[in-house]
């Protein structure tokens, strides 16, 4: 997976100086148990910015 | 009996219009004009524009919601204000003219004690040649700035997949169409849904897909980038903007302002004052946005629209309009409580008041063509700022004319972003962002501006899940359902 994202990088191309994910990170945005926990945490993180903005 | 008057039914007027017809009660009146008859989510107007969601879905009917709030709704168009009234009138009011079937065309005077101006913006096609005119979009591009252009999108978009299925390429080219747009985030979440369904129809190996806007870097989604906490960096958006665009091997070309359009091909000319031209074969470009046009005359007749409005035509209000150049720019040029400084009881919210300049650096090529991005109103600051503006007016009209008004200043306020690719509940993916505040304050946050405990960006699953939540909790929450008021903006 890791390597196939890599392959899209086109030397001194537009982005040839950008970072791409691994594997690992890649099958942690899929993870169901991992993004629940996310999902807790991303709403928690935006309620407070929705409470600091009222 | 007091009247509030709200010319727009978008997220800022409608939310503006529900609560002050909740605050005020029956004592009070509130009248809303508008000339379409359906409210609709324009965030999920990305996925009608691939067929993942129908027009049905994200919107609804206006008349049975404002009846049920008790509010006065017109189905028309605000034509102009006479804020002072008339040589025959002494009240002010505004003029406006039906958009209702069976009405179209007939004018009316509404008299007002308080004026809300919420019109939104009016898609300026127009302003690039080839893009569209004066009467909305043209034949070449597609749009999804609207329920019905996003249909439109879909259209075009699934006849290409069936070009690709029978073996011919295509290119996709996608972004903004002119030099001075904004909603880059909007063209940035329809790229990655173009680029998800193809994968999903199997064809993303026939398609090239690149990216054209007038960001002078990738990331900077009019709001001059932003710098998000990861892995213990404070990363830039440039960063997670160009990461996102090479995972998914789409190309970009950025300072670019579209100066033409024509079938197959834009020219465009970049912040370098290179000239250049792309081929595509499908392209969704975001036109400018410009006030709706509003006039507006002083008592005895005289033009006053230049003391109302700035030149783009949207309403002037608190802002300091006279910061100048970008090193003199302060968090506190952004207006607070959006009141007009020339007539105390009119207010804009949304994308109806006038910016006080760009957040993004303003840049030009050599040639003199501006281009940057200018400065998002929409979203979460939209209905903030329209409430904030609905509860001032309230208490003026319940606790007196001196009551002192609320503020919302975007250099204080923060803003949920969600980009969401797919819409299966598993299979899709996005990218989730907050941004506090929206304004950077480089005083109070020195070197990023932002607060970056508050700025974050992450991409998965997760993020997707709260993009369907915020569909279904929005809609819920402008059709005024049980609890609607606890639901925040």
């Amino acid at each position: 997976m890791s390597k196939k994202v890599e392959h899209n990088i086109k030397a001194y191309g537009n982005n040839f100086t950008t970072m791409t994910p691994g594997p690992f990170a890649i099958k942690l945005r899929t993870c169901k148990i991992w993004q629940f926990i996310r999902f807790i945490i991303i709403n928690i993180k935006m309620l407070v910015v929705v409470r600091k903005s009222h | 009996m007091a009247r509030l008057v709200v010319l727009g039914g978008g997220v800022s007027g409608h939310t503006a219009a529900t609560f002050a017809a909740k605050w005020l009660g029956s004592a009070h009146e509130v009248v809303v004009v508008t000339p379409n008859a359906k409210w609709n989510w324009i965030p999920s107007n990305i996925w009608v524009g691939v067929g993942e969601m129908s027009k049905e879905e994200v919107t609804f009917d206006l008349a049975p919601v404002y009846a049920k709030a008790g509010i006065n709704y017109k189905q028309a168009k605000a034509v102009s204000i006479n804020p002072e009234g008339s040589e025959l009138v002494n009240k002010p009011f505004v003029t406006i003219e039906y958009t209702l079937a069976g009405r179209e065309g007939m004018t009316e005077n509404i008299e007002y004690d308080y004026l809300i101006n919420a019109t939104g913006p009016k898609l300026n096609f127009g302003a690039t040649p080839g893009l569209g005119d004066a009467n909305g979009l043209g034949e070449f591009t597609v749009s999804v700035c609207t329920a019905d252009h996003a249909v439109h999108a879909n259209e075009e978009f699934q006849k290409s997949i069936q070009k690709m299925k029978k073996g011919e390429r295509q290119k996709f080219l996608i972004g903004t169409g002119h030099g001075l747009c904004t909603c880059q985030g909007a063209a940035f979440e329809y790229i990655f849904n173009i680029e998800h369904e193809l994968n999903k129809a199997g064809v993303r190996d026939m398609a090239d897909i690149k990216w054209i806007s007038n960001e002078s870097f990738l990331g900077d989604f009019g709001v001059g980038g932003l710098h998000m906490k990861s892995m213990g960096f404070a990363v830039s958006s440039k960063i997670f903007a160009e990461s996102l665009f090479t995972e998914r091997n789409v190309d970009w070309i950025i300072g670019a302002h579209v100066n033409k359009v024509e079938k197959g091909k834009v020219h465009y000319e970049l912040l370098s004052g290179e000239m250049g031209e792309e081929e595509f074969d499908f392209s969704m470009l975001i036109p400018p946005f410009a006030g709706v046009g509003l006039k507006a005359y002083a008592k005895d007749g005289t033009d006053i629209t230049a003391t109302v409005f700035a030149p783009n035509g949207f309403m002037k209000v608190d802002a300091n309009y006279a910061a100048g150049a970008y090193e003199n720019w302060k968090a506190s040029d952004w207006p607070k409580t959006y009141q007009n400084p020339t007539y105390g009881n009119m207010f804009a919210c949304g994308i109806a008041f006038a910016p006080p300049h760009p957040i993004s650096k303003p840049m030009s090529s050599p040639n003199g063509t501006p281009i940057n991005p200018t400065p998002p109103r929409t979203g979460m600051p939209s209905g903030i700022i329209g409430k904030a503006v609905a509860h001032s007016i309230c208490d003026r009209i319940l606790q007196g004319e001196n009551a002192p008004l609320h503020e919302a200043s975007m250099a204080h306020m923060g803003a949920a972003c969600v980009a969401s690719a797919g819409k299966g509940i598993f299979d899709g993916t996005a990218a989730a962002m907050t941004i506090y505040p929206v304004v950077p304050d480089f005083d109070k946050y020195p070197g990023t501006g932002r607060d970056t405990d508050y700025t974050f960006g992450e991409i998965g699953l997760a993020g997707h899940w709260i993009k369907h939540i915020l569909h279904h909790l929005f809609i819920w929450k402008a059709k005024l359902k049980a609890g609607w008021t606890l639901i925040p903006e």
